[in-house]
């Protein structure tokens, strides 16, 4: 027994470090797609930036603030030793320090999906458990057809009619989220609930099901099968036989879902005006500030990955038995 | 839930057969400029005007068009390339199926919302480049699947039957993968079809739409968008025909998948 636990557990850290790594390596790819996507410009890439506004100073210009003219392994090895460094390159258009603008807009983002996050989970969750609880009775219905209604209606239709209704018509809350940094978090909440109202509708769909279907497949498993025959009310099953071994899988689908919360963020924020790192990133597209897109994109991209990685390790952490197979 | 896919699977073809025969349903002329911007609901102008002054409801008919055909192109040319390249990779096996899963793999691990709002605009939002990029990232999806159906298949006896026969390569895509997969295919189809008529909305939303004159439900939503304040619903006609679109999809795909499981 014991050799075989040590073994068990070896093996364990053996797949968490490989996914460690792995996870590490998709963050150098999406680093070096993300620097790549300048160079699939055809011809000259100052000039192509710049469009109808290139003039041969311009050009030179940017191509200096731009090291176009180092080779490009060099200039990406550069660039990714500032980003290591917290030197995220200088805006195009402000030719100020993206890093300097970047962070407190990432808090801000940080904040609005902590906030969905506080509200959405637990009510998806408990959403998903009265679903197994009852499969197919009337609050598994709903909430099955508020699912829908959420995989198919876009951001925009439900943040533009949350405004209509509750800021123009009922003048209870504001339309534009127009968050200041030197606000406390009391006088930040008003205008949060709006953007995290409509993010919460955004990623229930998949809370609520994923979280469904887990504990419906734990149900499954012979030892529920044991706790039904001795008599046990289906409620109790799940708490005591069901809830204990979903840890793992709810933690997986909690950590996805915060991956996806993040991208997510980038169309609410535009919607509502709120100044997080999406609208930031939204601003630099129409500007075309390529620095300050790929910084952004950055940002957002090793999220996504670090919470993909962490998902995938409370899977092999709550299931050790997953090493062995 | 039945009778859902059925009223759903009409609505669609309504709405697309209106978006195609759109100028003899309704002849006002899309591009022109009737009154004051904004104007609200009367009987000549069913839905109003747009924020130029422009007819909401023609507008919606043409912009219905760039919407559904962009998504279709994207869609269909995922799935060549995703469907090419999992039947390859599953046919060939060793060294290249390794090679194409590990890039697919990495692909897939990239947030797409990310990776288009980058390159769309490095290139510039045109029919081609939103086509060909949205194309690009989401056969990785098609790629996985097609190439673990292709798989399945080809480890069924008739099919090793055939490799023995000594039949050749389009032989085993056409007459044993393909005709073996097509259903999961299609329902997967479906589901792509939605995911990227939603993301070239937001992306039109976000601004990397198609140019002007040219417009789409996504643009038609963002230009609209300032009226929202002065209580003027009329952002919301053109992001509730999104919401349309998708709904039926899924709604039909449901409907799909629940007689699928009946037959079994």
């Amino acid at each position: 027994m014991g050799g075989e636990t040590r073994g068990n557990t070896r093996l364990v850290v053996r797949r968490l470090l490989f996914r460690l790594v792995l996870g590490l390596g998709t963050l150098i790819a999406a680093s070096l797609l993300i620097f790549l996507c300048t160079e699939l410009l055809p011809g000259d890439v100052a000039a192509a930036i710049l469009g109808r506004e290139a003039t041969p100073e311009t050009v030179a210009a940017l191509h200096r603030s731009l090291d176009l003219d180092r080779p490009l392994a060099v200039r990406y090895l550069a660039w990714l030793g500032g980003v290591a460094r917290g030197d995220l390159g200088q805006s195009l258009v402000n030719h100020r320090a993206i890093a300097e603008s970047l962070w407190p807009r990432f808090t801000h983002t940080l904040l609005l999906a902590g906030a969905t996050s506080l509200v959405a989970m637990p009510f998806a969750l408990l959403a998903g458990y009265a679903g197994a609880l009852w499969p197919g009775g009337w609050f598994d219905r709903l909430n099955s057809g508020i699912a829908v209604f959420s995989l198919s209606v876009p951001e925009f239709f439900t943040g533009y009619l949350l405004i209509l209704i509750f800021a123009v018509k009922l003048h209870i809350l504001p339309a534009l989220a127009a968050v200041r940094e030197d606000m406390t978090l009391g006088q930040k909440i008003p205008f949060l609930i709006l953007p995290a109202a409509t993010l919460t509708i955004v990623i229930f769909a998949h809370l609520f099901r994923m979280t469904r279907i887990a504990l419906l497949d734990l149900l499954d498993a012979p030892y529920c099968e044991m706790a039904v025959l001795k008599g046990l009310p289906r409620g109790r099953i799940i708490l005591s036989h069901v809830l204990p071994n979903a840890v793992a899988p709810l933690a997986y689908v909690v950590t996805l879902n915060l991956a996806h919360l993040v991208l997510g963020v980038i169309v609410v924020e535009t919607i509502f005006g709120y100044p997080g790192l999406g609208q930031w990133m939204v601003d630099a597209v129409g500007k075309r500030d390529i620095p300050a897109i790929q910084a952004a994109g950055l940002v957002f991209a090793a999220v996504f990955v670090i919470l993909n990685m962490v998902a995938d390790c409370c899977v092999l952490l709550g299931n050790p038995r997953l090493g062995r197979s | 839930m039945r009778r859902g896919g059925i009223v759903a699977a009409i609505l669609l073809g309504a709405v697309l057969l209106a978006c195609v025969i759109g100028p003899v349903l309704l002849p006002v002329d899309p591009d022109a400029i009737l009154g004051p911007a904004w104007q609200p609901r009367s009987a000549a102008h069913v839905l109003g005007l747009d924020n130029l002054g422009r007819d909401m409801l023609a507008r919606l008919l043409v912009g219905g068009r760039t919407s559904i055909g962009l998504a279709l192109g994207a869609t269909s040319l995922s799935f060549m390339l995703g469907i090419g390249a999992g039947f390859a990779a599953a046919l060939a096996g060793g060294w290249v199926d390794h090679l194409l899963t590990r890039a697919f793999e990495i692909l897939l691990a990239m947030p797409t919302l990310i990776f288009v709002l980058i390159i769309l605009s490095v290139l510039g939002p045109s029919a081609a480049t939103i086509i060909l990029t949205l194309a690009v990232i989401d056969s990785t999806r098609v790629y996985r699947l097609a190439r673990l159906l292709a798989r399945d298949v080809l480890a069924q006896e008739y099919a090793l039957q055939a490799r023995l026969r000594g039949e050749g390569i389009p032989w085993m895509i056409g007459r044993e993968i393909l005709p073996n997969v097509a259903r999961p295919l299609s329902a997967e189809a479906g589901l792509r079809f939605s995911f990227v008529f939603l993301l070239i909305a937001a992306l039109a939303y976000l601004g990397l739409g198609l140019p002007p004159p040219l417009s789409d439900w996504g643009s038609m939503v963002r230009d609209n968008a300032p009226a929202i304040g002065l209580g003027n619903p009329a952002a919301l006609y053109p992001a509730a025909a999104i919401a349309l679109i998708a709904a039926c999809v899924h709604a039909i795909l449901d409907r799909l998948s629940f007689s699928e499981r009946r037959r079994a």
